[in-house]
């Protein structure tokens, strides 16, 4: 068994309160002063089918979901179909016990509901495999209990008293947490319930599980999720305008700034479809608003013409492309990082764009807003990508993180009535909206003005167009203004460079020779894999990519430059990264030749560090 | 960071003539000779003027096709979106800010066809804009294929056999949607035309104007929508334009006859209900402020309250 963290794993059926359940003991274990990591797994479904949610528990800093579990809590699925009525999926009843038990650690404990789940169903070999595993395994009428001591429906509260008490949890930390969300005599039921969890166990032989030894925090803790800090950097930023049509996991984040947007004075919009959601945040960015919007591939696909006006016109907005399996409608409900393509390239034309997928909590909230930034400050649309795993990954942060100064109010260039009075007009008085590098002193970014400002007339279309924003087919303007535009993404990178400031996350041993490079959500699971090699007698080095568009050619050679091997690891099938990294950077550069090896993974689950640490052992040891 | 001025309220009390929304960069449209373009822009103008407009405070949206050139050729803010688009991009336009005047324009096919789920919801939300769309039957800039509008039978190289679809009918669909005001009017009446756009601007929701816009080049077939009959001036025709059942009735004998070559136009429905614009609504369920949006990043004051990053994770404690 791991030695630093417990994972405890809840069971049962879409419907059963599982999220909430977990997001609640998830507060609990927090306030205790313990690390948090969580992953949720569900069907697309509404009510019954197999769903779980984790509880990685450490007392540093938790990098991933890590491998095995721990302690599993198999609840009934309330809605399950019945294999007597010829139920397409088999037996759902018992699910939530069966299909947790490949990856339970050795020495974990089973605490499993009898009330629901019948001894009669329990697999065959489960004894056996039991026993072999050093696995405990205790039938508690969890459903059973909860009747007798309150309501049968409080039968979660019972499993997470019961397990809880196991695990050595305050019980008065738990009651706590169902004071903050009931009252009166559900409140009493729901304590009584967990009393009688609590006494269960005291009587109960010891089962040998325990808590890592709690470290207190430094400071206080905030417990949030990927869709949580994408939506907060957005707020800071000011955003005032969203549109959007709701798609898992998008949904996430659209429907929170949808509640806070309108409350800061601005506007959330859901619409007939991603066309329009797209077309509307570039109506209100271009009408002067800082706008957002975003979907998952598909949503994301119909949001390419759109996306290709706002690269034309030169107008601000942010993007959210929150990926999930594919192709087409794929697996609504599993993580993949398979849109990589799609988010770079989509669109007719030569496009011009910010794309950044960011690597854990706080990189969502930084890179969203970085996003808003060079959006508004390029005058291109500033995308980011994250996936069904990271965008409902709840993981432990600073507070004080969040104490930033926010940036209300900054849409990029965009000059006052009194600032157009003094620029230099085309002489039928309509504003240059689109001027050359040479009028601009060199600077890629030509000053907008805002419909309803005096003076600050022009035209604007997605056909090419002169310096008034008529429509051109003139070879020299279209030259013209397509260096203008594509010298963006030049500029992007030397601010970034000027600055200092890196997407890049380098860790691990900076002396190895073999590196692991990949991008976006999966930063977490390499790190925490490279650490594991390097407290052996092994050395690697890791680099988590974020900055995708435009590409840091520079970080990345570099990095590889610094190894002989590298491992690319990503969640799709067709190498996307490391196809996109091949095309940017040198891996012949003689006599420094890079072996380039993959691991993907796209069966609808993420990464696990095992799978890395096995692939690192292996390259290493030239297997 | 200095004031963005509301132009309504802060408007310098000079007249407006209609050739101020001649441009001088494109003043002469590249219409065919003959297109009944050139009366859309002719009645624009007219009424923009009427309505005592400046061009800084008129937003122009325009699809893709020959109609979405009107936008080159009208002295305004211009925008010149994607085929289709035109409307989701004025309405959010009109959000971000209320006192702008958002006219939208598109062709048949823009509207009616790949924009068509657009103009659906447009038009049910209520949004205070003007939107114009050129009926002519055809796709022109394209070269004459078939569009939502063309008679069945209309033969092009896109329809082997002659087409085998009804038209859509475009009063009815903007009346069942929503709208609150439904007008056709043709090229060949620019009295009327000017008349029926006025009203259009005037009107507080979504208005929505069938504009007759004949193509001498790829519909020499179709009628040049002469002789027509204004149903408000004809005795013939005796409606309630407020009345919903009524209108829907008016609608479909003037969708029909259309193709049996006989041109009403006229206004054939005007909600006179209380029934409140997209952004009223919006305002008055407290989703929306009464500041424009887009004046908040230019001196208006944003709301003393704002809800920061650090004030939200206080709930993930």
């Amino acid at each position: 068994m791991n030695q630093e963290t417990t994972t405890w794993r809840i069971a049962g059926g879409s419907g059963d309160g599982i999220d909430s359940t977990s997001r609640n003991f998830a507060t609990v274990l927090k306030r205790e002063g313990y690390h948090i990591f969580t992953h949720r797994h569900y069907p697309s479904r509404i009510r019954g089918g197999h769903t779980f949610a984790e509880i990685r528990i450490g007392n540093k800093p938790v990098l991933s979901r890590g491998d095995g579990y721990d302690v599993l809590l198999a609840l009934g699925d309330s809605f399950a179909r019945s294999e007597s009525d010829g139920a397409y999926y088999g037996n759902e009843e018992i699910k939530p016990l069966t299909e947790n038990l490949h990856d339970l650690n050795e020495g974990g404990v089973i605490v499993y509901d009898s009330s629901q789940i019948s001894s009669d169903e329990l697999p065959d070999n489960l004894e056996e495999r039991a026993d072999e595993n050093n696995w405990s395994v205790i039938p508690v009428g969890l459903k059973d209990l909860a009747r007798e001591n309150g309501r049968a429906i409080m039968r979660n509260t019972a499993g997470v008293g019961f397990t809880a008490a196991m695990l050595g949890v305050d019980r008065t930390s738990i009651e706590d947490i169902l004071a903050e969300s009931m009252g009166d005599e559900i409140l009493e039921q729901n304590k009584d319930v967990l009393e009688e969890a609590y006494n269960r166990v005291e009587k109960m032989e010891d089962v040998d599980i325990d808590l890592p030894d709690v470290v207190e925090h430094d400071e206080d803790q905030v417990l949030l999720s990927g869709d949580d800090a994408v939506t907060y950097g957005a707020v800071d930023e000011g955003v005032q305008f969203i549109a959007g049509y709701p798609m898992t996991p998008w949904t996430g984040v659209f429907s929170r700034l949808s509640q806070i947007i309108p409350k800061n004075g601005g506007v959330a919009e859901q619409v007939e479809d991603e066309i329009a959601a797209c077309a509307m945040a570039v109506g209100a960015s271009h009408a002067g608003a800082k706008a957002m919007s975003g979907s998952s591939g598909g949503g994301f696909a119909l949001m390419s013409e759109p996306l290709g006006m706002a690269e034309m016109t030169e107008t601000p907005i942010v993007l959210l492309e929150a990926q999930r399996g594919g192709p087409s409608t794929g697996l609504p409900t599993k993580p993949e990082q398979s849109d990589l393509e799609h988010v770079l390239y989509t669109s007719q034309g030569d496009g011009m764009r910010f794309v950044v997928a960011p690597g854990n909590i706080r990189e969502c909230y930084e890179q969203t807003r970085l996003a808003f930034q060079v959006a508004y400050d390029y005058q291109l649309p500033g995308i980011v990508m994250t996936d069904q795993k990271i965008s409902g990954e709840f993981r432990t942060v600073d507070k004080s993180f969040f104490e930033r100064d926010t940036n209300l109010g900054d849409i990029g260039k965009t000059l006052t009535e009194d600032e157009i009075a003094e620029e230099d007009h085309h002489e039928t008085g309509k504003f240059n909206r689109y001027q050359y590098l040479d009028d601009l002193d060199g600077d890629s970014v030509s000053p907008r003005t805002i419909p309803g400002q005096k003076d600050g007339r022009h035209l604007t279309t997605g056909n090419e167009h002169n310096k008034q924003g008529h429509i051109s087919e003139d070879p020299e303007n279209r030259q013209e203004q397509m260096d203008r535009r594509m010298q963006k993404l030049d500029d992007i990178q030397e601010d970034l460079i000027d600055v200092e400031y890196t997407l890049q996350t380098e860790f691990g041993d900076e002396e190895a020779d073999v590196g692991v490079i990949t991008f976006g959500s999966q930063q977490g699971t390499v790190r925490e894999a490279v650490d594991r090699v390097n407290e052996s007698s092994d050395s690697v080095k890791g680099l988590g990519v974020s900055q995708l568009k435009p590409f840091p050619v520079k970080d990345v050679q570099e990095f590889l430059d610094s190894v002989d091997e590298c491992i690319v690891v990503e969640m799709n099938a067709s190498e996307q990264f490391r196809n996109e990294m091949v095309k940017h950077v040198e891996t012949r550069r003689r006599p420094h030749d890079i072996s380039l090896h993959s691991l993907t993974r796209y069966d609808g689950n993420p990464v696990r560090p095992k799978q890395v640490e096995d692939k690192i052992t292996q390259v290493i040891n030239n297997e | 960071m200095n004031d963005f001025t509301p132009l309504r309220n802060d408007r310098d009390e000079e007249q407006v003539d209609k050739d101020d929304f001649t441009p001088g960069i494109e003043p002469q449209a590249t219409w065919c000779p003959g297109c009944g373009d050139f009366a859309v822009l002719k009645a624009l103008k007219q009424a923009s003027a009427e309505r005592g407009l400046s061009p800084d405070e008129m937003l122009l949206v325009t699809g893709i096709g020959c109609s979405g050139k009107l936008s080159s050729y009208f002295e305004s803010y211009g925008l010149h979106s994607i085929h289709g688009r035109a409307l989701p991009v004025g309405r959010a336009a009109k959000l971000a800010n209320t006192d702008l005047e958002v006219v939208v324009a598109g062709g048949d096919g823009d509207g009616y066809g790949i924009g068509g789920n657009h103009f659906m919801h447009t038009a049910r939300e209520n949004h205070d804009m003007t939107y114009i769309v050129f009926n002519n039957e055809i796709f022109g800039l394209t070269k004459g294929q078939t569009s939502p509008t063309s008679p069945k039978g209309h033969k092009s190289k896109t329809q082997y056999g002659g087409s085998a679809k009804d038209p859509v009918r475009p009063l009815s669909m903007a009346l069942s949607a929503g709208a609150s005001y439904i007008a056709r009017t043709a090229a060949t009446n620019p009295r009327q035309a000017a008349e029926i756009v006025e009203e259009a601007m005037e009107h507080d929701g979504f208005a929505h104007i069938d504009f007759l816009t004949q193509c001498p080049t790829w519909n020499k077939d179709a009628k040049e929508y002469v002789p027509y009959t204004d149903v408000q001036q004809s005795d013939d025709f005796n409606f309630d334009v407020s009345d919903r059942a009524e209108a829907s009735q008016m609608m479909e004998k003037v969708e029909d006859k259309l193709y049996e070559g006989e041109v009403l136009t006229g206004r054939f429905y005007v909600e006179d209900t209380d029934r409140p614009s997209y952004h009223q609504e919006k305002v008055a369920r407290g989703a929306m402020s009464e500041t424009p949006v887009a004046y908040q990043n230019f001196g208006a004051e944003r709301e003393d309250d704002y809800t920061d990053a650090e004030d939200l994770v206080e709930k993930h404690l």
